[in-house]
């Protein structure tokens, strides 16, 4: 076994680690923590939160990967490798990778969706659909299946629900030790939603989650639970894998971006004059051009880039993670005039402050100034434009994808899931599973960020608090529209 | 007011310079015309003769900036540079891969994309601006609350979705339109129906959701408070002064966009098969027809820049405070 570290791999858990760096700073920094505190008083933020970990547990999973040595029958031979590289997910969800079917199957079913010539067991040759290979094949009799299906579901599902109510006792034992109250009293907080942390609509997602998977895991040992896919992978697999390089974009393209447009929306801001000038015409040319053209021509021309050193690639894997990693370079490269722009309208205002003033009368020089004094005033908006961001570029990975610029033909995205389901829109019956997995994974992904981001962005930022909470106001008996 | 708007153009030029140098760089610099002829010709063996033909036929065998064999001033202008791109200042964009001459081809899709993207623009800001001003009313009720989470709700599906769900269930469930393609005159109406359907639908979560963060920052406004406090009705103040106070950000956020409608929507044209500019970029980009895509984005950077400029003289004319110096 040999351990591969992609780039984005690399990235991916660097981020992580800087994540973790900064929330421990927070956490020692009492003025910095009181936002991030506002943020967990949010139900929908905090729901978003707990989805969008899901996501991102399944995410980072799939980004460990390994290479399996190759059985070798000489035992003095240099150990050869397999070239596919495998994941930590891959190797979780064994069960659904290794067992493709020939064709297009329809959820939950035990018949191929292609009529095909089948020899009886009497040698009369019929037109039928098949039995799949794996899907169902358990079952003697096919009138068993739903009957099979339902108790397997139900068991599952009680299952999940046993595993909700031990998480939701843990979660309620652990705040009632650490607010060092009894734990009826606690539990009753929580029942009535009166927690300052909406623990009710954690918990409630957590049993949506819960009872959700485990079902889903349940099935999926027996079953293709969302159909399989033209050449016959499970489409489960396909989503699954999907949301790695959607998680991919969405944070790599953003730390791609600030450097740029911290540095240049800040240097604008406070320098002005010449250097204002010139990052301004910087940014204005840059956006002049419609985004999708100038991605897909930096895309082609990447493409023509790797296609001519190949040689550095020694799996299709690590081709595909390049042109990934290229795609979030393109995209943060097109995109940080926004964050710029913010920046610079944000320091112009700052830098006419007393304080900063003071600063400059006591001596202080310009880079000292704009670390220790600005910068930490403008973080908000770094942070808010991170989140908000990521969701955007969660639907632009799709969007690209269709036009032929986005991720490699090879990688899952859902933008190729999407790509290939749409030919088969013209088929009667229809084949609308590869399709409703991607929109329902891509849905939940896309929503969960946005409810957090919204979250992020009212804690944040003071001015833009503008959504009411009807339940928590109590104002419905007054007439509409009078506040 | 002149002058401002003199150099607004002056400054619009430097742009497009801008724009013309990078794309020239990323077309020229990056990729090659060998590159690009490697790939137009297809197989990784090709015979350098075949390059060279290649690239004769389609005038891409000179030098990038200076022409050392050439005299007098055609050393400057017998370069790819100013026969390539520079060029395009005057709007001359020569020719596509396959021979056609992309401005008079330009000209003809100019109108099977206004088709569709004129009436989708007017109804979605009509229909976002309504649902905002019905959720403002409403504000702090549970309806502005179901409002919100729709509105989110829709934000976060994929633009593909609304097209595939539209195509499906109006298209083939019900059978009311067709499910794509376009002829020109009156029969356009039944084939662009759906896409500006389709548009009008995916735009209204983020629209909407906006435009009634522009209203309610208006309605906390102290003019609105003392419009209340005359005795004015709720309705009055919200229409009579809180809707035209909040069409200033709106209507100049909406001009920006105005120019860029003759460049079509990417997606929805090739999706529904209609001939506009939209498909026709994707097609280029697809085929990796770079004359093509090279002109589309010089002609969507002027566009934009227009836009630019025509939001800065709106904003004198909806709002008399504003003096452009």
């Amino acid at each position: 076994m040999m351990p591969v570290i992609l780039w984005t791999d690399a990235l991916v858990w660097l981020l992580v680690a800087v994540t973790v760096g900064y929330f421990w700073h927070v956490s020692r920094h009492d003025h910095l923590a009181v936002p991030w505190r506002r943020v967990t008083h949010s139900a929908s933020g905090m729901s978003g939160l707990v989805v969008l970990l899901c996501f991102v547990l399944v995410g980072l999973l799939d980004s460990v990967h390994v290479r399996f040595a190759v059985e070798n029958k000489d035992p003095k031979a240099k150990s050869a490798y397999s070239t596919e590289v495998e994941s930590g997910l891959d190797l979780l969800l064994g069960h659904l990778r290794t067992r493709p079917e020939k064709t297009y199957s329809a959820p939950l079913d035990t018949r191929s969706f292609a009529k095909e010539l089948v020899e009886r067991p009497d040698g009369k040759q019929v037109r039928e659909f098949p039995r799949l290979r794996h899907g169902g094949i358990h079952l003697k009799d096919e009138a068993q299946l739903p009957r099979d299906l339902l108790v397997t579901g139900l068991r599952a599902l009680a299952l999940g629900l046993v595993a909700w109510c031990a998480l939701s006792a843990f979660i309620v034992l652990l705040i009632a030790r650490r607010a060092g109250e009894r734990t009826a009293v606690v539990w009753g907080q929580v029942w009535r939603g009166d927690t300052e942390v909406p623990w009710r609509a954690v918990l409630v997602t957590l049993g949506v989650l819960c009872a959700w998977s485990f079902t889903v895991a349940a099935l999926s040992v027996h079953y293709h639970v969302f159909g399989t896919d033209k050449v016959g992978q499970d489409v489960l697999y396909l989503a699954l894998k999907s949301i790695r390089t959607g998680m991919v974009i969405g944070t790599l393209t953003t730390i791609v971006t600030l450097p740029f447009g911290v540095m240049l929306g800040l240097a604008a801001g406070y320098f002005r004059g010449w250097v204002d000038d010139v990052i301004q015409y910087c940014y204005t040319t840059l956006n002049s051009i419609p985004g999708v053209l100038l991605i897909a021509a930096a895309v082609l021309m990447m493409q023509v880039v790797l296609d001519t050193h190949a040689e550095f690639f020694p799996t299709t894997e690590q081709r595909a993670d390049a042109r990934l990693l290229m795609l979030c370079v393109i995209l943060g490269l097109t995109s940080w005039t926004g964050l710029a722009r913010l920046l610079r309208g944000e320091t112009l205002k700052l830098a006419q402050l007393e304080y900063i003033q003071a600063a400059h009368a006591f001596g202080v020089g310009h880079l000292r100034i704009i670390m220790r004094h600005i910068l930490p005033n403008v973080m908000h908006i770094v942070l808010i434009s991170l989140v908000m961001d990521f969701s955007g570029l969660v639907l632009a990975e799709a969007v690209l994808s269709y036009v032929g610029v986005g991720v490699d033909p090879s990688m899952k995205s859902f933008g190729t899931m999407i790509n290939s389901a749409r030919l088969e829109m013209a088929r009667d019956p229809m084949v609308w599973w590869s399709l409703a997995a991607a929109f329902l994974f891509m849905f939940m992904m896309v929503l969960s960020a946005n409810l957090f981001a919204d979250a992020v962005r009212d804690a944040f930022d003071p001015r833009a608090r503008t959504d009411f909470r009807p339940w928590r106001l109590r104002m419905p008996k007054l007439k509409p529209g009078k506040t | 007011m002149t002058g401002y708007i003199i150099r607004r153009c002056l400054y619009a030029v430097l742009i497009l310079v801008g724009v013309n140098l990078l794309t020239f760089t990323l077309f020229f610099k990056v990729n090659t015309p060998d590159d690009m002829a490697r790939m137009q010709l297809g197989a990784k063996r090709v015979t350098p003769d075949a390059i060279e033909k290649w690239k004769a036929d389609r005038g891409y065998d000179k030098p990038l900036l200076y022409n050392a064999g050439a005299q007098g001033v055609a050393r400057f202008t017998d370069t790819l540079y100013v026969q390539k791109s520079a060029e395009m200042f005057r709007f001359n964009f020569g020719r596509a891969d396959d021979g056609r001459d992309i401005s008079r081809e330009i000209f003809s899709r100019m109108w099977p994309s206004l088709a569709l993207a004129v009436p989708a623009f007017i109804i979605g800001l009509m229909v976002n601006i309504t649902i905002a001003l019905m959720m403002a009313f409403f504000r702090a009720t549970y309806l502005d609350f179901v409002g919100v989470v729709l509105c989110v709700a829709m934000m976060s599906i994929s633009g593909l979705f609304y097209i595939i769900g539209g195509q499906y269930l109006i298209s083939k469930l019900w059978n009311l339109v067709p499910i794509s393609g376009y002829q020109g005159g009156l029969d356009a109406a039944r084939f662009v129906i759906l896409p500006v359907l389709v548009g009008v639908v995916s735009g209204i979560g983020s629209g909407a959701r906006w435009y009634r963060t522009i209203f309610l920052e208006e309605i906390g406004k102290d003019y609105v408070r003392t419009a209340r406090a005359k005795g004015l009705s709720e309705t009055t103040v919200l229409f009579r002064h809180v809707l035209k106070n909040a069409m200033i950000p709106i209507l100049t956020g909406a001009v920006v966009v105005i120019p860029l409608l003759f460049m079509g929507s990417l997606i929805s044209e090739s999706f529904f098969g209609i001939p506009g500019l939209g498909s026709y970029t994707i097609d280029a980009i697809q085929a990796q027809d770079f004359a093509v895509v090279r002109s589309m984005v010089f002609i969507g950077s002027v566009l934009y820049i227009l836009g630019l400029l025509l939001t800065d003289l709106s904003y004198t004319l909806v709002d008399p405070r504003i003096r452009l110096e």
